[in-house]
């Protein structure tokens, strides 16, 4: 154990120390360049680390799916666009391909929405500490533990029988039949539970970031508005939410990504079964459950190529703030 | 020169700390270490634990066990890149022909005595180990499957067990008394749901039709629309889902098939009978319960008398990925009668080696007895199915269970799965 | 005389609405907030309650049964996981990867946003994009190559893997979040700063570290929660050649046996779980509860 310690706090205290060590060397390196290449030259090197990790850790692995896409069952032995005529052509495609874009939609919806809501709410209210804390908690449970909160929320018993799920309990102090949640799947109801689940756990994070956004809001400003008549809504409207936009966009970007990605909440609940599968879940089956690589390679670039109309948002939204700034 | 007194700061705490720990590093002595894989975790983990504790003792060595349900991802993941541990669970054995086929798993008849190992285990479990005439998996635990389970204060049927499935149907229906209904079912199991399901169709299979057709079925050479197929899930959907309680509890995700026996030992009872596999008697409302007295079982009666003596089962398939000789020895000592017992002795587990007799019951024994004494075993057939098959065969229970009025266009579904999923 | 009454009921006209609306309004915000967070709490206090009760009575009757008595409440389910004697050096195991693995990618990804915000070099945007497109790399894939390079250098299943690792995975957000926050630092400060003759690198860290403390005191947080509750990434790197070091996920995921046996456990293990994470929430809230609206009206 001890030089588990030993090497730990190497790492805590030492890594972080060559890394600055690293930044000052730079300017020492740049020293020897001529003046006018330095500013060309510098950035590069502060990318460096980064780029380095990226490119082992991400990078090179991508490339490598892209590559083994073309490729079959059997690593080396290339079928070309086989394996996307596979996916498309495969009834469960069609919707797997509806419930990834639901997932897109309307997880980003209730949790960028929500988070935005309760970050200025909260903000209002001398207890924001408390409602920050309670909102924030399920983010710090793990899939495992929300798998089994959300199975007693969900839990069915046979019409007759006392209940044991949260929401059929209400229902039946209503006097309402019991529901069997996640086999609904007409208008893809149980695809939305589902969704709901996740959204519970990630409201947290956008408010989170949205709390912490740059305020270049002066309260000068604001008080200014208030005075002038303007209601609370006006002034949120007019004043903050623009100025909130850059991270909405983060936050939004970055939950689109996760909700493409999302296979653990539908892995656990349901496996994919009435009508609940999603592209990434697909993808996981079937290259660790089913061992086809081919098929699964193909599927990851899919949901790679899903999202460049997003990147192509965030470019423009990055050219429109730099021609501002 | 800021950055100059950087780096004296810095190198001036590297080397206290290099120093202190130099001081107190600690010397890691003693024997060397055989890392495990498997699925199994909980109680199963201990007994396990437990099972390797005297090798341990004996040899001075350490097992290192990681349990984890993800088999699948870590080995598919570690064949692939090199990095495995020295022994592992295999999910099946259409995997271990995969792995054996990538060179990752190393054959076995050099580590073991073949022979000692032939004569202690039913030579269907040995001919499933078995790959290009090379033992490459050797199973360390088995379950029976298709056991039907009683609660005898509802009816004993010790004395006289119906011996064909017409008395079953009329003796079920004579004994329900104030029952809810006939059978308890419940397919749920989390990402392999439907299951016990599939349970259900192979014993029906195996028994209608015959172990011919039960292997040809499995291995993808008679259709999933053909008449005898087709006729094992009419079965199943007219003799059982119609007298089952509530279908949509049946194939609930939140319903898990462990609690599935529940209702036999409620009052009044929420069913009769209950068909589920020997190990049922370790989970949900069994476990607190006595054998013998609060609960029994009876074999799975015959459907067609000519294919009468046929037993499907299960089992936890082992193989080695490094032969150091540590793991080899571990092995040799996995698949003898002693080691096996210290789990039977646990609980809810059957032996593979027919000498392991340490059964804490009757009921285990009377399991025990069937696997042992079968005129024909046979291994479950969708863990013999090719992975995607498997997967397919499982939604399509639930599809079929939650619809009976789908079956043909699920049948029909599964035909198309079949004329892919099977590598050429 | 008719010019007078108008102009003294004019202001009281006009007060008296929008104080109404504003005294709504406050109530307003104090229901709306008490619902959501009635609603965000119930699940895990089903959890609670149900950790706390017999796996016989879970399975026949709702956890709200227990709240009256007779409550049939018992602590037999924490016990049973705590004398597991895997979970206590699961939790050290668990700190060992996740503290330093939240560490590196801030530095690493605090040099890489101010290249990106405030030095201008060919390419930057789309090589900015590049990398926040990078978050959608699913981490299974990465698994087989890196696993590879590891074991082939001999190092599969230390702590070192899954530090880096975690670094690599957590780069393309930690590098999004401080980019968009270092980027909307006022400009002026780091042109009067370079008019001074300040170097970039003092202008890093005398200027846009200490002002970028909210985004990095929120990367941290959520860095620290994403390690601390993984357990596949931990698994696949160190679960093949060195279970001893597999963090507290994996033991509590084991609390289960195959065939799904054992799972009431989950429950008082996630509450185990959870306390470390949160009290890290705790300790880091204050640097970026600054408010949205400046901090304005708080009733």
């Amino acid at each position: 154990m001890d030089d588990r310690v030993v090497t730990a706090l190497a790492v805590v205290i030492g890594v972080p120390a060559v890394l600055v060590g690293y930044i000052y060397l730079t300017e020492v390196v740049l020293r020897l360049a001529p003046d006018q290449r330095r500013s060309a030259i510098r950035p590069w090197l502060w990318l460096l680390p980064a780029l380095g990790f990226l490119f082992f850790f991400l990078i090179f692995p991508t490339i490598l799916t892209i590559l083994r896409s073309f490729q079959g069952a059997v690593a080396g032995a290339w079928v070309g666009l086989e394996n996307y005529a596979w996916f498309f052509g495969s009834p469960d495609a069609l919707v797997a391909l509806r419930n990834s874009l639901v997932w897109v939609v309307f997880l980003t919806l209730f949790t960028v929405g929500l988070g935005l809501l309760i970050a200025v709410l909260v903000d209002r209210v001398r207890y924001e500490s408390v409602a920050k804390s309670v909102i924030f908690v399920p983010l710090a449970i793990s899939m495992t533990a929300a798998g089994v909160i959300w199975r007693f929320m969900f839990d069915y018993q046979s019409p007759g029988s006392a209940q044991t799920g949260t929401l059929n309990g209400i229902l039946s102090a209503f006097g309402a039949g019991p529901i069997s949640w996640l086999q609904v799947d007409t208008l893809g109801l149980n695809t939305i539970f589902l969704i709901i689940v996740m959204a519970w756990m990630w409201t947290g994070f956008a408010m989170v970031i949205l709390s912490a956004a740059p305020k270049g809001i002066s309260a000068e400003l604001l008080e200014a508005a208030r005075v002038d008549g303007a209601n609370e809504w006006q002034v949120f409207r007019g004043i903050v939410f623009p100025l909130l936009l850059p991270t909405i966009a983060v936050v939004s970007t970055t939950v689109v990504i996760t909700a493409l990605k999302a296979f653990d909440i539908i892995y656990v609940m349901t496996n994919g079964n009435f009508g609940t599968q999603v592209i990434a879940s697909q993808m996981i089956k079937e290259s660790f459950t089913f061992g086809n690589f081919g098929h699964g390679s193909a599927l990851a670039v899919i949901l790679l190529l899903a999202i460049i109309p997003i990147m192509g948002l965030n470019i423009n939204r990055f050219r429109a703030q730099e021609a501002l700034r | 020169m800021k950055q100059f007194k950087w780096a004296r700061r810095v190198s001036l705490v590297l080397a206290a700390v290099s120093l202190v720990g130099a001081g107190c590093s600690s010397n890691q002595g003693g024997g060397k270490s055989v890392t495990v894989i498997g699925t199994w975790g909980g109680d199963e983990q201990k007994a396990f634990l437990a099972m390797v504790k005297p090798w341990e003792d004996q040899t001075g060595n350490k097992v290192k066990y990681t349990g984890t349900r993800d088999i699948n991802t870590v080995l598919t993941t570690g064949v692939a890149s090199g990095v495995l541990p020295d022994l592992a669970g295999l999910p099946g054995p259409g995997q271990m022909a995969e792995f054996v086929k990538a060179g990752a798993l190393k054959p076995l008849d050099a580590v073991l005595d073949v022979a000692t190992y032939k004569s202690e285990t039913a030579p269907a479990l040995v001919a499933l180990g078995t790959v290009d005439g090379k033992l490459s998996g050797v199973f360390i635990k088995a379950a029976v499957k298709g056991l039907i389970w009683y609660n005898p204060t509802l009816h004993d049927y010790s004395a006289a067990p119906p011996k064909t499935w017409d008395e079953l149907k009329s003796q079920g229906a004579t004994n329900k008394g104030n029952a809810a209904a006939i059978w308890c079912l419940r397919l749920g199991s989390g990402a392999a749901s439907g299951w016990p399901g599939t349970d259900w169709i192979e014993d029906l299979v195996l028994r209608q039709a015959g172990p011919d057709v039960y292997n040809s079925w499995w291995a993808g050479k008679t259709k999933w629309t053909s008449a005898e197929i087709k006729a094992a899930f009419q079965t199943y959907l007219t003799d059982v889902v119609a007298n089952i309680k509530d279908k949509t509890e049946a194939v609930d995700p939140t319903k898990d098939f462990s609690g599935g026996g529940d209702p036999l030992f409620t009052s009044p009872p929420g069913c009769e009978l209950f068909h589920q596999a020997s190990f049922i008697t370790g989970l949900g409302a069994f476990k607190g319960k006595k054998a013998g007295t609060d609960y029994n079982f009876f074999p799975f009666p015959d459907v067609n008398a000519q294919f009468s003596g046929s037993v499907e089962g299960a089992g936890d398939l082992f193989g080695m990925f490094h032969d150091t000789e540590e793991a080899k020895s571990l092995m040799k000592y996995l698949v003898t009668a002693p080691a096996q017992d210290i789990w039977v002795k646990a609980g809810g587990a059957l032996s593979a080696n027919k000498n392991a007799k340490s059964y804490p019951d009757d009921i285990s024994k009377r399991s025990a007895e069937l696997l042992a004494s079968a005129k024909n075993f046979v291994f479950d057939a969708s863990d013999l199915m090719p992975k995607a098959m498997n997967d397919a065969f499982w939604t399509a229970m639930l599809k079929v269970t939650k619809d009976p009025s789908s079956l043909d266009a699920v049948l029909a579904d599964l035909d198309k799965t079949q004329t892919t999923a099977y590598a050429p | 005389m008719t010019a007078a009454p108008t102009i003294v009921q004019l202001p009281a006209e006009r007060a008296s609405p929008s104080r109404l609306r504003r005294t709504a309004g406050r109530y307003g915000v104090h229901v709306v907030l008490a619902l959501l967070m009635l609603v965000w709490l119930l699940p895990t206090i089903g959890l609670l309650v149900n950790s706390l009760r017999s796996s016989g009575d879970i399975a026949t009757s709702g956890w709200w049964t227990s709240l009256f008595p007779p409550t049939g409440l018992t602590l037999d389910s924490y016990a049973n996981v705590l004398s597991e004697t895997d979970i206590p050096s699961g939790f050290i195991n668990s700190l060992f990867i996740t503290i330093p693995a939240t560490i590196i990618p801030i530095f690493v990804a605090a040099f890489a946003a101010y290249a990106f915000s405030w030095m201008n070099f060919p390419g930057r945007n789309l090589l900015f994009v590049a990398v926040v497109g990078l978050l959608v790399v699913p981490l299974q894939t990465t698994f087989i190559p890196i696993l590879q390079a590891f074991g082939s250098i001999g190092i599969a299943g230390s702590f070192l893997t899954v530090w880096l690792a975690h670094t690599g995975y957590g780069l393309p957000f930690a590098i999004y979040l401080l980019r968009n926050f270092m980027g909307s630092l006022p400009k002026e400060v780091f042109e009067s700063a370079y008019i001074d003759g300040a170097s970039p690198v003092t202008a890093f860290f005398r200027l846009a570290l200490p002002m970028t403390i909210p985004a990095i005191a929120a990367l941290a947080i959520f860095q620290f929660l994403f390690i601390w509750n993984d357990l596949l990434v931990a698994l696949i790197y160190l679960g093949a050649t060195r279970p001893e070091n597999l963090p507290m996920t994996v033991q509590i995921a084991n609390l289960v046996n195959s065939q799904g046996g054992g799972w009431e456990l989950l429950g008082p293990a996630a509450f185990i779980s959870m306390a470390l994470p949160l009290a890290v929430f705790f300790a880091l809230q204050r640097y970026f509860v600054r408010g949205i609206t400046g901090g304005a009206v708080k009733g």
